[in-house]
């Protein structure tokens, strides 16, 4: 039999089109047809109901993205295409979850040493600050880094592509814009957003065990501008 | 053990952190788990147990109160240094006794990776639920001069063959998103040999080659889950790698994934080294790992002084090298 054809399994005709997608021998992408919050987070806590009552023996996490949920599972444990006709069914159950959106307010410093890509990408920064500290942004997922979370969508006037050269270096706290997203990096790490302010906020707590990411999907997001001597003080 | 000199980029590795990635915390851990086991398996330890993964320079341990066995797996050895600063060479693929008051001095891996494991394993205080080192976040155990390396006295010592990866090419699954590539791309993918570039490290191994060309899906895609071993390309079509500490999500498609059986020999390869691949089905993935699997448990069978003995032979080398009186104190 074909590879490819135990990657695309075959899905009812009514059902909404999800995508079964391998990566390697440890891992499946479930991608639905187009970006949506609901279905996305439905169907993570779908799978993970199902893997906690044991219905996917050495399955590991879920990774919820923003159009897709990524099941990962130990390769030498688990038997994945025993599981494809169950992933099917639940995915065309299309189970939705809107969780009580935490609501919070992070307060970031626009000073210019903190904003270095603020005046090209901005007319006029002070109308770039006023509009995207009065508009709340969601919390798509959380990625890349340990904290990291996408958020959006930040006015139009706030977005700016990605740099076509990456910082190798960009400090912590940093926030960012890209595209109609916005984020805050937790730690100093190489990226490629144009940096617009810093948060003191706290991001990512390692002692926390339950929940160490200060921000979870569907979280709202206001950004409150503070003074270089409220940062510094924080 | 108390660390007399911290080394260059050694840290303390187990088989990784899971159940975090959607926090976007990742697995990280051994990039050769296999290693990593065998030297746990020369002790008597768990496979999954904490040791320490040498690149480039070796650190410098002490045994300060009480004896403790140590194994070198890998192409590497060390020098134990006596109270009195007499030195005799420590070789890997064998457990070894030090006596309080002696030190081990590792060298730097000759080629690839390597590992030390101590009795017990590496007991440091788990972050997140791993003992395994992720530098960016400040997850996982450090060393530092004068730091101290908690184990426990020597258990089993045992003596084993090298453990060999094969030479041939990384064997991959084409996918998640193959389908974003020209046809060519999946066959250059194969075909060509690629370079190791200077930029790789724990996150990932930047290639450079015959840029793999997108179709007109192109290089973007929206941001989705990924794994240790797949295979991103950017829209200048060099591929970059993910591996143990690589992110947790990626906006870049994946024109194939690494097979878990070949992925810890990915972490043997330096700036400079040529890459090839090879791709095979996932019915054929899972039958290399089952493979490699029976491989380690062959090794393991082989180990003199098999489990439930004592290897007398061990330890009376090791003791009469140490000095020390008793090699199995629990």
């Amino acid at each position: 039999m074909a590879e490819h054809a135990d990657r695309t399994p075959q899905i009812p005709e009514l059902a909404p089109r999800v995508r079964l997608l391998f990566l390697g021998d440890s891992a499946i992408t479930l991608e639905l047809p187009q970006e949506h919050a609901e279905r996305v987070l439905g169907l993570a806590a779908a799978l993970d109901e199902r893997i906690a009552a044991g219905a996917f023996p050495g399955a590991r996490e879920t990774v919820p993205a923003i159009r897709s949920v990524t099941l990962h599972f130990d390769p030498l444990k688990a038997d994945p295409d025993s599981w494809l006709k169950a992933l099917e069914e639940i995915a065309a159950a299309m189970p939705t979850a809107r969780p009580e959106p935490r609501q919070w307010v992070l307060p970031v410093c626009f000073d210019a040493e903190f904003a270095p890509d603020l005046a090209e990408i901005a007319g006029k920064p002070a109308d770039f600050i006023e509009a995207l500290t009065t508009t709340a942004v969601t919390v798509k997922m959380l990625g890349f880094l340990p904290g990291f979370a996408y958020m959006g969508d930040v006015p139009e006037m706030c977005r700016a592509p990605r740099r076509k050269t990456p910082r190798s270096v960009v400090p912590a706290g940093s926030v960012a814009v890209a595209g109609p997203m916005c984020a805050a990096y937790p730690w100093t790490s190489p990226g490629g957003w144009n940096l617009v302010g810093r948060t003191p906020a706290k991001l990512f707590d390692p002692a926390n065990t339950e929940r160490p990411a200060l921000l979870a999907p569907g979280d709202l997001v206001r950004w409150k501008a503070v003074s270089r001597a409220e940062f510094d003080r924080s | 053990m108390i660390i007399i000199d911290p080394g260059m980029a050694v840290a303390v590795q187990d088989t990784g952190r899971f159940g975090l990635r959607r926090f976007g915390v990742p697995v990280a851990g051994a990039l050769d788990p296999v290693l990593l086991a065998c030297a746990n398996a020369l002790l008597g330890n768990p496979s999954d147990a904490a040791g320490l993964e040498l690149l480039v320079s070796g650190p410098i341990l002490a045994a300060d109160e009480g004896s403790v066995a140590v194994a070198l797996a890998g192409d590497v050895s060390a020098q134990r240094i006596a109270a009195d600063g007499a030195t005799s060479p420590v070789k890997p693929w064998t457990a070894v006794v030090l006596a309080a008051g002696e030190q081990l001095k590792i060298g730097a891996p000759r080629t690839g990776i390597a590992y030390l494991a101590v009795s017990g394993g590496i007991r440091s205080a788990p972050m997140l639920g791993s003992r395994a080192t992720y530098r960016r976040a400040g997850l996982g155990g450090f060393l530092e001069k004068g730091g101290d390396l908690p184990c426990s006295a020597p258990g089993a010592l045992h003596r084993g063959k090298e453990w060999h990866w094969e030479n041939g090419p990384i064997r991959v699954v084409p996918g998640p998103q193959d389908d974003h590539f020209q046809p060519e791309s999946l066959d250059a993918l194969e075909r060509e040999t690629f370079k190791v570039g200077p930029a790789s490290d724990r996150m990932g191994l930047r290639l450079s080659g015959k840029a793999l060309a997108h179709n007109d899906k192109g290089a973007e895609i929206p941001t989705d889950g990924v794994v240790p071993g797949v295979i991103q390309v950017p829209g200048d079509g060099q591929p970059i790698i993910l591996l143990a500490d690589g992110q947790t999500t990626g906006g870049y498609a994946k024109i194939a994934t690494v097979i878990s059986a070949d992925l810890p020999r990915l972490g043997h390869l330096r700036p400079g080294d040529a890459v090839r691949f090879k791709r095979v089905t996932r019915r054929e993935a899972r039958a290399a790992l089952k493979e490699r699997q029976a491989a380690f448990e062959r090794w393991c069978a082989a180990l003199s002084g098999a489990a439930g003995e004592i290897d007398h032979e061990a330890l009376y080398r090791a003791n009469l090298i140490s000095g020390a009186v008793s090699g199995v104190d629990e």
